[in-house]
């Protein structure tokens, strides 16, 4: 089967982030760049289908500026068999669901996966956008997939604010990945000899036929409130007492 | 003069408080539209959680009843909350940024060709919508580039409406065709506690990869977690771990909480858990590591090994009940 990831080059997660100093993005100096967690868990989870099922092609796609090169090669080290960059200008998730629908349009996977969220805008958008321009089942926030009929339908289960869900559908199907699901790997020595080899394909989403303009407009950020540190405590006893007398919450 | 419509989320005859925080969002947004609030109610007989949802102060309770609603998978669901915002004259809707809210909203967007905004903290009087980034190290304002919107609340930034009339309810027929392709419900394993939920507890006490184990989670921190009569949370180290399930799990990719009283427990605060708790009224910090980034945000931080010190604490608030 032909099975569709993604991935985002998004800071490291462990990168202290700032606002920039007029307000209107982030500092992007002394950043490192990765592919967003949760998109190596749908990699991952990709790989893991491919080396079950056999005879299946994993496809990489990344939208972004040309820098996302880099988060392909990661990608296709690990194990991906091709990439896809889509060079975009800041697009939103709505655009780059946009794209993606294209893009599913030329391969035809058989399914997406996409990691729930992407840790740079938090959205947690675009794989429920593009199972619904599709047409497709979605399930989200998964932790386990189980493929049946040939691969011709999935079970999934979500995690959910009251518990565990279990979802069937048919494929295609749009699924989005939750912590749980898998343990990504790194990407070996040969792996990555092997991946500067590998076909990356790059398409400008001009080309693609949409409308590009952003339907939601970034009119300034700024950080979040300054929380004062508060004090240390000595002992256990002296923690309660600050907690019924001056918290008053005990 | 557009209306606000609101995403009413019901399990097992009750409406979770989420919901009512959407409700007080929707009215914040719907006081400068000049339109009203339109609580909608999705399900298979419905039966008692319409006086539920008349207390909560929408405008008014909208209701759709079909077979097809038994469960909340979002490709039915989202045809139908696009129906029933045409159907009520709505040119927003609201959703609790809860996993369901987050699972349809988007797929409403997208159906609905509306600009999104998610997990927003604040309604501007200009119509802008505040909502966090970069695990809440960056606040965005965002403006919506459409006449048709789609909101997601974070239920922790908003109050519900206190001291509602009782709405009116009006019942809704629409047919809607369920797609060949429907996802189907097989089953909920559902988090079964006498605990209060995370999400809505008054007190949270949470744990971190500092529990080194499963069975220290039980054995040391449970027991403090009911003494106070807590919610139990957990960092991502923590879940990452397997020590909890990840529905425990506080922050950026989990849950947000603000609950008057959180102590963090063998935590060192990553900005990822920092981003689900820092709006906790008051924030206690036990650790042995004095450096810890989570003794920066802590009203109290005790520097302590948790070993000792989280059984002592147990101890002494069993004492004074």
């Amino acid at each position: 089967m032909k099975i569709l990831v993604t991935a985002k080059r998004v800071p490291d997660p462990e990168t202290t982030i700032k606002v920039n100093a007029d307000g209107t993005g982030i500092e992007e100096a002394g950043i490192k760049w990765v592919v967003n967690p949760f998109d190596e868990i749908a990699i991952e989870q990709a790989l893991q289908i491919k080396e079950s099922q056999g005879e299946s092609e994993v496809v990489i796609v990344s939208v972004g500026n040309s820098d996302s090169q880099e988060q392909l090669r990661t990608g296709l080290a690990m194990g991906a068999d091709r990439a896809i960059l889509v060079s975009a200008d800041n697009p939103d998730p709505t655009v780059v669901s946009r794209i993606l629908e294209k893009i599913v349009e030329k391969e035809s996977p058989d399914l997406v996966i996409m990691g729930k969220q992407a840790i740079d805008d938090d959205s947690n958008e675009v794989g429920q956008m593009l199972a619904q321009r599709l047409g497709w089942p979605q399930a989200t926030f998964i932790s386990e997939l189980e493929l049946a009929d040939g691969g011709g339908s999935a079970t999934c289960v979500r995690e959910i604010d009251g518990g565990l869900e279990t979802l069937s559908f048919p494929l295609p199907a749009v699924i989005t990945a939750d912590l749980r699901l898998n343990e990504p790997r790194y990407a070996s020595l040969p792996g990555i000899m092997k991946a500067r080899k590998k076909p990356m394909e790059e398409v400008d989403a001009a080309s693609l036929g949409i409308e590009l303009g952003r339907s939601v407009t970034i009119v300034s950020v700024e950080p979040p409130p300054e929380r004062a540190a508060g004090r240390v405590v000595e002992s256990v006893d002296e923690l309660i007492t600050a907690l019924q007398g001056e918290a008053k919450v005990l | 003069m557009g209306n606000v419509l609101i995403y009413g989320e019901h399990a097992g005859g009750n409406i979770p408080k989420a919901t009512a925080v959407a409700v007080g969002a929707a009215q914040q947004i719907a006081a400068a539209s000049g339109g009203d609030t339109i609580l909608a109610l999705l399900g298979n007989d419905l039966g008692g959680v319409k006086d539920a949802a008349a207390q909560l102060g929408a405008t008014k309770v909208v209701c759709v009843e079909s077979a097809d609603l038994e469960h909340e998978t979002a490709d039915i669901r989202t045809l139908t909350m696009k129906a029933v915002a045409e159907a009520t004259g709505s040119d927003t809707v609201v959703f609790a940024a809860t996993t369901a809210g987050k699972d349809i909203a988007p797929r409403l967007a997208a159906a609905a060709e509306a600009a999104i905004a998610s997990d927003v903290t604040a309604v501007n009087d200009d119509g802008t919508f505040v909502r966090p980034m970069y695990a809440g190290n960056v606040f965005a304002t965002v403006k919506l580039e459409s006449d048709f919107k789609v909101v997601s609340v974070r239920t922790t930034a908003f109050e519900p409406v206190e001291g509602a009339a009782a709405s009116a309810s009006e019942d809704l027929s629409l047919s809607i065709e369920k797609p060949g392709n429907a996802v189907e419900f097989v089953k909920l394993d559902a988090t079964v506690s006498d605990r209060p939920v995370l999400t809505e507890a008054e007190r949270v006490v949470a744990g971190g990869r500092g529990l080194k184990s499963a069975e220290n989670f039980t054995t040391v921190l449970e027991p403090l977690v009911d003494a106070l009569g807590a919610a139990m949370g957990a960092s991502r180290a923590a879940v990452d771990a397997g020590y909890v399930p990840n529905d425990l799990q506080v922050g950026q990719t989990g849950k947000v909480i603000a609950p008057t009283l959180y102590i963090g427990v063998g935590i060192s605060g990553a900005i990822q858990h920092l981003a689900g708790m820092k709006d906790s009224k008051v924030i206690v910090a036990i650790n042995k590591d004095a450096d810890a980034p989570i003794f920066s945000v802590a009203d109290f931080g005790l520097v302590a090994d948790l070993f000792e010190a989280v059984p002592e604490l147990t101890e002494k608030v069993k004492a004074l009940a």
